[in-house]
């Protein structure tokens, strides 16, 4: 690979100042949100436009050299590690919303845009964009869209695939494709193929999304119990009940503290776990659903029902369950977070398991989980400075996942298989399915060059490629 | 911005004095991104909180030498911890990039022996004093009354200064009328509740005198017995930031001299940064008088979250117009004030506020950083200026003289003529019932045009 010459051309087609090469100012790009696995990349660059994309994608295929789209960073799987020197591609100053149309009810955003600064642009108009993710006040459009990120209000409103109505993508050949309604009607829904792809069937520059009437009102309850399994027991009563709220939020006592001393909202610290249930809707059918679900978590044992008293109280009790993640910071230097899913009435077993796992490999793990889907997050602690930590805490990680499958679940809902759990993927799918899926890459990525060794347990990546630091 | 050539400069570590457990709070979520002003700008890692953590963390365990790129991406930083708002792990940015900037710059001056006049004359041995600041700057004031600074303004006449002069005297405010001295003693209107001392700065005294007078009469119908104790000087907050850590410890010493706390149920301040410098008295410096200080620390409150717990007077007079509160970052972000403005303001007759949108990013004044880093404070100036003019609003209020200066000249460049008001000032005006617009400062807004929000299709 002659990388001073790809250097070179980089610097020409976009300018010197938006192509990073100096070791030190590389550094920073080692890995995402998922710390485990590092490597350095080759380059970054930042384009402007999906031109100058283009441009950057035409000079890698021209020389093999691998390339990674990044947006903020907050992938939790490793999505946009630089595995084989590859050059990083930086989507954040594609980071204009174009158009919000009300009247047809979409808006199209450039990839760079936060999701947040759609959520606000969008503030008082009625209507809003469902998807909200955790990380939404920092990750970006098109970061959710290459893992078809998920978030609290899916359980009700779907996820990112459901919330995109077209795609404008950079193919690995360096050509600009548009995909869905936009590119006329009676087409494949290859836009819905491209997301969840993990930026492996090309790069996403521009999405037009679906906008959504915000609800009429709507209705938060936090239920505290004493024990984890009854909060488990709430869940599917509710669901099997045939409501389906809006979400369903699981967090344990480990986190709880946390987050307390985040937010100071006022959650008890005894708590075992904390449920918060939102249902949303017109105003009469609401009254009836609240007083099932009152009734249903005192039979299941909920110690105190709490209902958000004003808009402001309901904001808390979000941010505390959005940042949950963010704050263990508080209980230690590092961790990972697994995102199993298990069918709902799994979800007591597999907490429990959750927990036996944890003595097992003498590590802790506290737990947030999207109970109503079924998608539990166990969040591993360990210290990076201690390697026997790491190696028990990943060991935990992958008994926990195995688990999942077991249960009839999967190894990921929303964060993405990414390089953390790529070896998983042949044993949730089929040698033959995986090919296929390796080819389907191949038509849009004919270089094969767009985050190879991702998603896929693919030849590109030597072996090793996904081994922790030392 | 990018040099080709990265240097390194042998000085000691300057992260010798930041704690490790400090450093290793942050767990690389990245959640902190999106709320960083040079992030926001540049999208690049090594220009928002999470990348700049790593680079000192890395520079502290000696795995990454200091070189001049590593420092460009330091110091482009605004300090305006918005991360620290942000972030849910409760790291201290704060207390990461202050030290390691001012070892930096502290090791900058004893090893490459350069002599920086701009900083040496004017950051630190003009700005902080406001009697020689007042001295240098008659003729100005002088040509402003006679109409000749605008005059040398419009013909471009500035740019014959050297640069960081130049856009000095741009930040300039127009003379505001009606500032002599202020009284030692204000006894309070009505029924007395407290009594306070208003720690009146630099800059804030010379540049926005005004402001410490409508402060003062709020104070006073409030219910306060209003002290300026003499004496008090700079809050240091210009020393520490520019590396001199000593002489900011000199200016504060000088205040612990000239605030007697037992005389005050506390030390009121009006401008956002120097409220945050005083209120981390307590953490800059280790030595004897470090318990003298956290006490004096501990007295200090911001006006607007100290007569929110006093309970606030409802003023008499009526301002019938719509305005927007932009948020100074250390009034924000280091001192975590946010609601309480907008709560007075709220309650004041016949006004109407409006948000602002992004008014928690900064407005690119972040101290002196408009003047040593004008290309990205120009920037967000810009920013903050496109989005001021997209509310409509007819007056823009902000906690903060640094603020106030840029958001004005930033206005006066953009060509549109919207008063910038501290909202002491406008609390003012409704107190004593005085007509709104506020005298000769406000006049027609007028937009620039060259805003662009989405199209927005209904």
């Amino acid at each position: 690979m002659a990388l001073p010459e790809l250097i070179a051309e980089l610097r020409r087609v976009l300018s010197p100042d938006r192509v990073l090469h100096a070791p030190s100012e590389l550094a920073a790009y080692d890995c995402d949100a998922y710390t485990v696995v590092r490597r350095r990349p080759t380059a970054v660059v930042f384009p402007h436009d999906p031109a100058e994309v283009s441009a950057v994608v035409t000079q890698c295929a021209q020389r093999r050299v691998p390339l990674i789209p990044r947006g903020a960073g907050t992938g939790l799987a490793g999505g946009c590690v630089p595995i084989d020197g590859a050059v990083v591609l930086m989507l954040t100053r594609l980071n204009r919303i174009l158009e919000i149309n009300l009247r047809d009810r979409w808006a199209l955003v450039e990839a760079g845009v936060p999701n947040l600064q759609l959520a606000r642009a969008l503030a008082g108009t009625g209507y809003h964009y469902a998807p909200d993710p955790s990380s939404q006040g920092a990750s970006t459009i098109g970061g959710n869209v290459a893992t078809n990120a998920g978030g609290p209000h899916t359980l009700k409103y779907g996820v990112t695939v459901n919330h995109v109505l077209g795609l404008e993508v950079v193919l690995g050949d360096g050509s600009v494709r548009r995909f869905g309604p936009v590119a006329g009607a009676g087409a494949p829904d290859i836009s819905g193929l491209i997301v969840g792809s993990e930026g492996r069937m090309g790069i996403v520059t521009k999405a037009w999304v679906r906008l959504t009437p915000n609800p009429h009102e709507f209705r938060t309850f936090r239920a505290i119990y004493g024990d984890v399994e009854s909060a488990t027991r709430t869940v599917s009563r509710i669901i099997a009940a045939g409501i389906i709220p809006a979400a369903m939020e699981l967090m344990d006592r480990g986190i709880i503290g946390a987050v307390e001393d985040a937010y100071h909202f006022g959650f008890s610290r005894e708590a075992e776990a904390v449920l918060i249930i939102e249902i949303d809707g017109p105003p009469p059918g609401l009254d009836r659903q609240q007083a099932q679900i009152l009734e249903l978590c005192a039979q299941c044992g909920a110690q105190e029902v709490l209902a958000a008293a004003d808009p402001a109280m309901r904001d808390a009790l979000w941010k505390c369950r959005k940042m949950a993640v963010g704050a263990v910071g508080r209980l230690s230097p590092s961790y990972f977070i697994q995102d199993g899913v298990v069918p709902r009435t799994q979800l007591p077993h597999i907490l429990r398991r959750i927990a036996e796992v944890a003595a097992a490999n003498r590590v802790r793990i506290v737990n947030v989980a999207h109970a109503g889907d079924g998608n539990v997050h166990p969040i591993i602690l360990y210290d990076d400075a201690d390697p026997e930590q790491l190696r028990r805490a990943l060991r935990a990680g992958e008994e926990l996942l195995l688990e999942c499958i077991a249960c009839g679940g999967s190894v990921t809902a929303e964060h993405g298989i990414g390089i953390e759990k790529r070896e998983f993927m042949s044993r949730q799918y089929a040698a033959a399915d995986l090919k296929a899926m390796q080819r389907t890459a191949e038509v849009f990525d004919p270089f094969e060059i767009l985050n190879p060794g991702k998603l896929l347990p693919d030849r590109t990546a030597g072996a090793g490629a996904g081994r922790p630091n030392e | 911005m990018c040099f080709d050539h990265d240097y390194e400069s042998p000085s000691p570590n300057p992260a010798a004095g930041i704690a490790r457990e400090t450093l290793r709070r942050c767990i690389h979520c990245g959640l902190c991104t999106s709320s960083c002003p040079t992030f926001t700008e540049l999208g690049d890692e090594n220009d928002g909180p999470r990348g700049r953590i790593q680079l000192m963390r890395q520079v502290a365990e000696g795995s990454l030498p200091l070189t001049g790129r590593v420092r460009e991406h330091l110091e482009l930083c605004l300090d305006c911890r918005a991360c620290e708002t942000a972030c849910p792990s409760g790291v201290e940015y704060g207390r990461i990039v202050e030290p390691f900037r001012t070892a930096m710059l502290a090791a900058d001056r004893r090893w490459e022996q350069r002599f920086d006049w701009f900083r040496e004359l004017i950051l630190l041995r003009l700005f902080p004093y406001p009697e020689r600041l007042r001295v240098m700057l008659g003729p100005v004031r002088m040509s402003q009354r006679w109409g000749l600074f605008d005059i040398v303004r419009r013909l471009g006449l500035l740019k014959l200064l050297p640069e960081r002069l130049a856009r000095m005297t741009e930040l300039l405010p127009d003379p505001a009328p009606g500032t002599p001295r202020l009284p030692r003693f204000s006894p309070a209107v009505g029924r007395k509740r407290a009594r306070v001392a208003l720690f009146v700065g630099c800059v804030a005294d010379v540049m926005f005198r005004h402001v410490h007078w409508a402060t003062i009469r709020v104070l006073q119908h409030n219910g306060c017995d209003v002290f300026v104790p003499r004496g008090q000087g700079c809050c240091g907050a210009i020393h520490l930031h520019c590396g001199d850590a000593l002489g900011a410890r000199r200016l504060a010493d000088q205040n612990l001299v000239a605030f007697e706390l037992d005389r005050y149920d506390a030390i009121v301040v009006n401008h956002g940064g120097c409220g945050a410098m005083l209120r981390e008295y307590g953490v800059h410096w280790r030595d004897g008088l470090q318990p003298h200080r956290k006490k004096f620390a501990a007295k200090v409150v911001d006006v607007h979250e100290f007569i929110e717990q006093l309970g606030m007077t409802l003023p008499a007079g009526r301002i019938d117009a719509a305005v927007t509160y932009h948020d100074s970052c250390h009034l924000a972000h280091a001192q975590r004030v946010t609601a309480a403005p907008r709560q007075m303001l709220a309650r004041v007759p016949g006004l109407k506020m409006i948000d602002l949108p992004e008014s928690l990013l900064c407005c690119g004044s972040a101290g002196t950083y408009n003047l040593v880093q004008p290309e990205m404070a120009d920037r967000l100036g810009r920013r903050k200026v496109e989005n001021i003019l997209r509310t409509g609003a007819s007056a823009v209020l902000a906690a903060n003289a640094g603020c106030m200066l840029q958001i004005a000249a930033e206005l006066r460049k953009a060509g549109a003529q919207l008063p910038v008001l501290h909202p002491m000032e406008l609390l003012d005006l409704a107190y004593r019932e005085l007509p709104w617009p506020p005298d000769s400062r406000a006049t027609a807004g007028r937009t620039n045009g060259n805003t662009s929000p989405p199209r927005l299709i209904r």
